[in-house]
């Protein structure tokens, strides 16, 4: 029998059906069709499905769909704000830290967390709380700039 | 084309068209597409390395509530036998349609034997255990050494080498489990040791490497009753998926549709079909659509790694440092078909470099594991590792700095290369010197620390490539081409156009059409789409400016030779006072002056511009536990010309951290039942955030002469060197020279414990 | 599969028990899902139990520390107190899998899932932790190096659940930590893990010490004999070099494709030895 949730998502409030055992990730992509959170690995390996749960990043295919009963989701979907991008978003764009794209999802959604909770962190504390998001095309280096440099937009410091 | 000419938006970082669709998460990689009548397709795998498949019952599958359709191989059509048997057993329509699924022998474990359709992945996966399989396990092969014995096993019975026609040793054309042998060089390497007053000959092992794209295989395959195939497919080329499908299943290429989704990485990995043919199978027989997705474990044990090798490398040289001499052996595995890169690393291993003696044997070898696909210039990394450990230790012999070696031996416009041809212009010699003037090459290093340098080749190539140019009314330009994006390819055919028209960048929108709505195109790959289909985009666009100045002499009455256009203009020459016709108005006046304007082209592209990379690479190494951190890391390489620069940055520091990890951490595990140990990111360690530092990056352009814009390819050669530039790094940090990848800290710290022993 | 909450320990044991073998307790889910997914383990019933109280909350009272089993790692992290008192025991937690991960998994998840290189537990074992377990008899405290049993196996009954662990008063002078090896920086398994808790006199004399090793045998191992190497001591080359012997001595490896016999034992040495030197520096703080 599937069971059903009510959540926010994005910002939206959301009803669906689940599967008891279907993860947060499936409910999302396949129930929900919001399929910007992406699945790379579906073992919480690769960090692509990355969301945040009542503000605690986590991987979306290491919760189960019912556990989200009453919490506010977040993915990349809702980084945008009434079609402003988020500085993260302007500089991955800018500074072309995205080549394939497909972890760019989650990188954003884990930067953003970050930065929420550290808004000047150095460029040590970007690469160990970003080493959970696996990135096979660009060798890191325009994310981590992208961040740092997001992180001075918010701070209002960029020239 | 001159080198002093300025660009206005080649050589710019605008935003890549697709960007905002990429972080928004609107945009639609292979598993985000959904039909209302979707089925979820899933594929049943050996659990043995070698066997006989004696029956496969799917009774009990195919009565499970929620089960659409069950196939095996016998749902594909047996076509290519024949064609296999009158060539040795080699076909390679035979092999890709045996790789799909099982025929008869399953042939590596996780090897597709069987796959279901059903209304929900869950009842797919529970199908699939209610699917009867009888095997007759059969021993299996797991290395070159064991593959090549005479008393091997064979895994396929009917194969016999080729390419070995009055060779030594292989008279009699027995079957044999080394699918073909390959040889170039020119001049006698015997004679080139002699004229050596140094040899050093070294023999290097290297594992199974995944690609290690983060998006897993994905497909949607829809068909009608009438015989029409969609397939919505991520790859790296929807043409391959097309003319692929349509072989395997022989259905007339014009009924079948490939519609291209955005790829989340390739790196060659994606140029072949796994899914495609079995979704449309499935589709058929339920007679609904079918989604089918690899799980990661099946993307490590059932797509296409890269797999071991074994080389052989002995290289003389003066007392002054010219090589006189190079000769090498090489074994490839190339899994369970061959097919290995082989030729490729034959080809790349002397590349770099002039040599009057010089030859490259190949062997590639059959083995019980995945078959291989290309990973990012195939054959070339595990090359230049073998050469460029060697060079370092030729220079330490000789002692002569690094660099200074491989300048008195660089390739340059006119040298003989080692696999055939002259070079024309190249800048091998340009990217040595950049690196060399690099600050970081003479930068101080701490204790534990030491630095290695590297170079790496890749030929890049030209194939084949379609693109239209449409001119809209309100004088935008649409863009078609046929290559996915996997890495801002956008971005540089719109740069391209726009520095054709003189219209800004925003003015071109830059399509990638399915395989029904443009002309035939070659795979996203081979380092081609920025050059080959570059030039088809620049071919069009010319096209139409032709169109448009007959327009405008058309409008003003006058012969066609005297219209010029510049600037985004039509202009009159000589007449300066004429008011010039721009493109928009062009544009908007095109019904009336003859019609709508557009333009294609469709070549194969010829002048393809070989380039050279050179890595500097520093590492510091834990003396009690064989630990190795990168520290620093630049990465310089000849680009011809850097059209959007941030992009071709970007493939520098991917492929250099590929290299890393592949010269660290990464390797595939099999266990004695040839069994992946760890078909995951867990254990199949990619580099991490965390493990490389910042990837400086210097461009050079020795622009290639035959390109409209100089372009050469950039995305492969940023993965030759790095191997050896870690490993002489690290030999430079310990002084022990490490010739087996990976260098995991267990094996480093054996190797430090040697040195102190010795 | 059927998926239910608990709020209170009883109800968690209630329904433990009544969905017998295939039933399992869900803190994390960061090690559960993971192997649901590769079909390792197909639960009948899986219980949240993140709505009990006891198990969410951290508690500081007269100086002991009790940490609720369902405490996630970036919980125990942002924790101030806890971090100043048991660093080891925090960086420990935090070293598991990602930040995402760290967003989930519990310290009653990675002790209960048993692994040998399970990062939190040989500093728990350094720490001289003790967990509450609660079953149907009612409560019993077990020393957390006896809750490992082997690979993958605990001293739990089926229908038992850790709801807190303790962390006792640490004496004046005292400090811990906790190192790893691993081949990357971050996300890996510990190939060798090590945990060192000890106590310092005013002037640098050990007086209490307890050694863990960690990924070097089927379980997670006390080693006193290395404790015993620095007790009575000051921390001078000759004593750390008797610890890292023992360590070495104690380790009882296996070779798979994380590391080597040879390797493990070395490492296990040297980390021992760096650990207490990580914990006496923070002792004398």
């Amino acid at each position: 029998m599937k069971r059903h949730i009510t959540a926010t998502i994005d910002g939206e409030a959301r009803e669906f059906l689940c599967d008891e055992d279907q993860t947060l990730l499936d409910a999302l992509r396949d129930v929900l069709f919001k399929t910007g959170t992406k699945e790379g690995c579906g073992t919480g390996d690769c960090g692509a499905c990355s969301v945040t749960v009542d503000g605690r990043l986590v991987c979306a295919c290491l919760v189960l769909a019912a556990e989200v009963e009453g919490a506010r989701v977040e993915t990349v979907e809702g980084i945008a704000q009434e079609g402003e991008l988020h500085p993260l978003q302007r500089r991955f764009l800018e500074q072309a830290a995205l080549q394939c794209g497909i972890c760019t999802p989650g990188f954003l959604v884990a930067a953003k967390s970050l930065l929420e909770k550290n808004p000047d962190p150095s460029e040590k504390e970007v690469r160990f709380w970003l080493a959970g998001n696996l990135c096979r095309c660009t060798g890191y280096d325009k994310i981590i700039r992208s961040v740092l440099d997001a992180a001075a937009d918010l701070r209002g410091e960029s020239g | 084309m001159s080198e002093e000419k300025k660009f206005r938006w080649v050589g710019t970082r605008p935003i890549r068209p697709d960007g905002i669709d990429k972080v928004t998460g609107r945009a639609n990689y292979g598993a985000d597409f959904a039909l209302p009548d979707m089925l979820w397709g899933k594929v049943l795998r050996s659990p043995h390395a070698h066997a006989r498949i004696q029956s496969i019952d799917l009774k009990r599958a195919k009565a499970l509530a929620g089960v659409h359709a069950v196939m095996t191989a016998e749902d594909l059509p047996d076509l290519f036998a024949e064609a296999a048997k009158s060539n040795g057993g080699h076909d390679s329509s035979n092999d890709l349609a045996h790789n799909v699924m099982a025929r008869g022998r399953v042939l590596y474990h996780g090897h597709a034997i069987a796959a279901v359709a059903a209304t929900s992945s869950a009842i797919a996966s529970q199908a699939l255990e209610l699917i009867d399989v009888e095997y007759e396990p059969l021993p299996h092969v797991l290395d070159i050494a064991s593959a090549i014995a005479s008393d091997a096993t064979l895994i396929h019975e009917d194969r016999v080498t080729q390419g070995v026609e009055g060779i030594e040793g292989f008279e009699g054309a027995e079957p044999s489990n080394i699918a073909n042998r390959v040889q170039l060089g020119h001049g006698d390497p015997a004679e080139g040791f002699d004229l050596a007053d140094e040899v050093i000959e070294r023999e290097f092992t290297t594992r199974p490497i995944h690609q290690g794209y983060i998006e897993p295989h994905a497909c949607l395959a829809q068909t009608t009753p009438d015989g029409r195939v969609t397939l919505w497919s991520s790859s790296q080329g929807h043409f391959m998926v097309r003319d692929y499908t349509a072989k395997l299943l022989d259905i007339d290429l014009s009924l079948v549709k490939v519609i291209p989704a955005e790829i989340g990485g390739g790196f060659g990995g994606k140029t072949t079909v796994y899914l495609e043919p079995l979704a449309v199978v499935l589709s058929r027989k339920s007679g609904r659509s079918v989604k089918m997705v690899m799980s990661r474990e099946e993307v490590f044990r059932a797509s296409g790694p890269t797999l071991g090798t074994r080389i052989k490398l002995k290289l003389g040289a003066t007392r002054e440092g010219v090589f006189t001499g190079g000769e090498a052996t090489l074994h490839y595995e190339g899994g369970a078909f061959g097919g290995s890169s082989v030729m490729a690393g034959c080809m790349t291993i002397f590349a770099p470099y002039a040599f009057p003696h010089v030859r490259s044997t190949g062997y590639d070898v059959m083995v019980n594991k995945p078959k291989g696909a290309a990973y990012r210039a195939p054959g070339a990394p595990m090359a230049a590792f073998a050469l460029e450990t060697v060079i370092d230790e030729m220079a330490e012999r000789l002692e002569i700095d690094p660099v200074d070696l491989r300048l008195r031996n660089a390739a340059k416009e006119g040298t003989l290369a080692s696999f055939g041809p002259r070079y024309r212009r190249v800048g091998c010699v340009e990217t040595l010197e950049a690196l060399r003037d690099h600050p970081h090459y003479s930068a101080p290093l701490g204790p534990h620390q030491g630095r290695g340098i590297a170079v790496g080749f890749w030929f890049n190539a030209g194939l084949q490539s379609s693109a239209g140019v449409n001119l809209n009314p309100d004088g935008t330009v649409t863009v078609l081409s046929g290559n996915p994006d996997i890495g801002g390819s956008r971005a540089s055919l719109a740069l391209m156009t726009a520095e054709e028209f003189g219209i800004e960048y925003e003015r071109v929108e830059v399509v990638i059409a399915d395989t029904q709505s443009i002309g035939f195109t070659d795979v996203t790959g081979g380092s081609r789409v920025t050059f080959a289909t570059g030039m088809a985009v620049i071919e069009a666009a010319a096209d139409v400016r032709r169109q448009l100045c007959e327009r405008a002499a058309a409008v003003w009455e006058v012969d066609a030779e005297r219209v010029v256009w510049e600037d985004g203009e039509a202009r009159l020459k000589g007449e300066s006072d004429r008011a010039p016709l721009t493109l928009a108005e062009l544009a908007q006046n095109a019904g009336r002056t003859g019609g709508p304007i557009s333009g294609r082209a469709a070549l194969t592209a010829r002048g393809v511009g070989m380039a050279f990379g050179a890595h500097i690479c520093d590492v510091e190494v834990d003396p009690e536990t064989g630990r190795v951190e990168v520290i620093r890391y630049t990465a310089v390489q000849d680009a011809g010309r850097a059209i959007h620069p941030s992009y071709v940055e970007g493939q520098m520091q991917g492929g250099a951290v590929q290299g890393i990890g592949w010269a660290l951490n990464e390797e595939y595990v099999f266990d004695s039942d040839g069994k992946l140990e760890n078909p995951g990111f867990l254990d199949y360690r990619i580099p991490v955030a965390s493990d490389v530092p910042m990837i400086d990056t210097v461009i050079v352009e020795v622009p290639n002469p035959k390109h409209p814009y100089g372009v050469r390819g950039v995305g492969e050669v940023p993965i030759v060197a790095p191997i050896p530039a870690v490993v002489n790094a690290v030999y430079a940090a310990t002084g022990v020279r490490f010739r087996d990848l990976p260098l995991s800290p267990p094996k480093v710290l054996v190797g430090l414990d040697g040195k102190s022993a010795a | 599969m059927q998926y239910v909450m608990a709020t209170t320990v009883e109800e968690a044991v209630a329904l433990l028990t009544e969905g017998g073998v295939d039933a399992f307790p869900l803190a994390g889910g960061t090690d559960l899902l993971a192997q649901m997914r590769v079909g390792r383990i197909k639960p009948a019933r899986v219980i949240d139990l993140k709505k009990i109280p006891e198990l969410r909350e951290i508690v500081e009272a007269e100086g002991e520390y009790q940490i609720g089993a369902a405490v996630s790692g970036a919980e125990l992290g942002e924790h101030v107190g806890l971090r100043a008192r048991w660093p080891g025991v925090v960086e420990a937690m935090e070293l598991i899998g990602s930040t995402q991960i760290q967003g989930r998994a519990s310290l009653g998840g990675n002790l209960c899932n048993a692994s040998p290189a399970a990062d939190s537990v040989p500093a728990l074992i350094a720490a001289g932790a003790v967990c509450s377990l609660v079953g149907p008899e009612g409560r019993r405290e077990i020393a957390v190096e006896e809750i490992i049993t082997g690979p993958g196996r605990t001293c739990l009954a089926r229908n038992e659940i850790v709801a807190h662990v303790r962390l006792p008063r640490p004496k004046p002078g005292s400090g811990d930590a906790y190192l790893r090896l691993i081949p990357r920086s971050e996300m890996d398994i510990a190939v060798v893990g090590a945990g060192v808790a000890l106590t310092l006199d005013p002037d640098g004399t050990c007086t209490a010490c307890r050694v863990a090793l960690g990924a070097v045998a089927p379980t997670p191992l006390a080693v006193p004999e290395a404790a015993a190497a620095l007790v009575g001591r000051r921390l001078d080359e000759a004593a750390l070099a008797e610890l890292e012997a023992a360590a070495r001595a104690a380790a009882r490896p296996i070779d798979d494709m994380r590391g080597t016999i040879v390797y493990r034992v070395r490492v296990a040495g040297v980390l021992a030895k760096r650990a207490a030197i990580i914990a006496a520096q923070r002792a004398g703080e």
